[in-house]
């Protein structure tokens, strides 16, 4: 992957979350407490801020180091949690991967998730989204069709119940709203798998 | 020092500061003592890199006791062992106690000579299993 490609991808990441993090927070504020947009953003612009120091590593280094930065600087549980995520994905993905290649290191990347917030797939959690991500990844799914599915799985975190996280306080009552990590991974997923796409 | 050191990790700086000067009240300056709370931004969170250096300020070869409070808390104390990696992350254990009371048990046993497992039994003893 080139190093211009990996800075694009970091500027169309940050853009995403800058876009949104009102909307993420107003998402958190109904069933969390209320920091996700404003955590997300401060953490993606610290990797933007270095973003072309990240581009001129390999990818596998680059990805540990875009990882360990949003563990330092996004805070709340969100931090280890896309933290992990990164860095999991660069400990298992080549210098230059093919989809084989990525579909694989991201289904450990989301275990590793999984593990950092002992959490499952149906807990009204990031891995909702993560979880069928991995699998039209690792299916023949195109960048459009995994962006469907990422809003698709997002959206059908609105009837759980939280079972993780701030949100699982509110029992019964966290039904009926999105789960904010979910619909941050869902936006990742899209904006980046858009400017991945449109480079291939 | 010899003894167990207690790190203490709130969400707010405030409750951090007090749940530690219980601990003082309770055990002096025989058992090492760090805590951090906030965002490190102003605001109420926990952040990895104050959770590190409040390990390092405790740090004591007998292991240290993590206290906590709520979820990102934990999750936040948990990466931060990891980032400090061996050999000390296996002589560090986040706790599953309630912050407060956690905190000055453990701290208690801490400052008899207990080990790091009895230490962190002893907060244990207070959360329902």
């Amino acid at each position: 992957m080139a190093a211009l490609h990996l800075a694009r991808l970091i500027a169309v990441a940050a853009d995403t979350i800058a876009a949104h993090a009102e909307e993420l927070t107003a998402l958190d504020q109904a069933i969390g407490d209320g920091d996700h947009g404003l955590n997300m953003k401060r953490g993606f612009e610290a990797v933007r801020a270095e973003a072309d120091a990240f581009a001129a590593k390999p990818l596998p280094d680059a990805l540990k180091a875009i990882g360990t930065k949003l563990v330092m600087t996004v805070g709340g549980a969100s931090g280890p949690l896309f933290g992990t995520l990164f860095m999991a994905l660069g400990k298992e993905i080549a210098a230059d991967p093919d989809r084989k290649n990525l579909a694989a290191a991201f289904g450990k990347a989301v275990e590793a998730v999984a593990a950092r917030g002992k959490s499952q797939i149906g807990q009204k959690t990031m891995l909702d989204v993560l979880q069928p991500v991995h699998d039209a990844l690792a299916g023949d799914k195109t960048a459009a069709e995994i962006a469907d599915i990422a809003d698709a799985a997002a959206e059908a975190t609105v009837p759980m119940k939280a079972l993780r996280g701030r949100a699982s306080f509110l029992g019964e009552r966290s039904i009926g709203h999105m789960d904010a990590g979910a619909r941050s991974t869902a936006l990742l997923v899209r904006s980046v798998g858009q400017a991945i796409g449109e480079s291939a | 020092m010899s003894n167990v050191g207690i790190v203490i990790v709130s969400h707010s700086p405030l409750v951090a500061e007090g749940t530690a000067d219980m601990v003082r009240q309770m055990v002096g300056d025989e058992v090492p003592l760090a805590w951090c709370g906030g965002n490190g931004h102003g605001g109420l969170g926990t952040n990895v890199e104050a959770i590190m250096g409040a390990i390092d300020k405790a740090w004591s070869e007998a292991g240290v006791a993590i206290l906590v409070d709520l979820g990102g808390a934990e999750t936040n104390s948990e990466m931060a062992v990891e980032m400090i990696g061996e050999p000390r992350a296996q002589k560090i254990i986040v706790c599953n106690a309630p912050i407060v009371e956690g905190a000055v048990m453990a701290a208690t046993e801490s400052s008899g000579g207990a080990s790091l497992k009895e230490v962190v039994a002893t907060a244990h003893e207070l959360s329902p299993s």
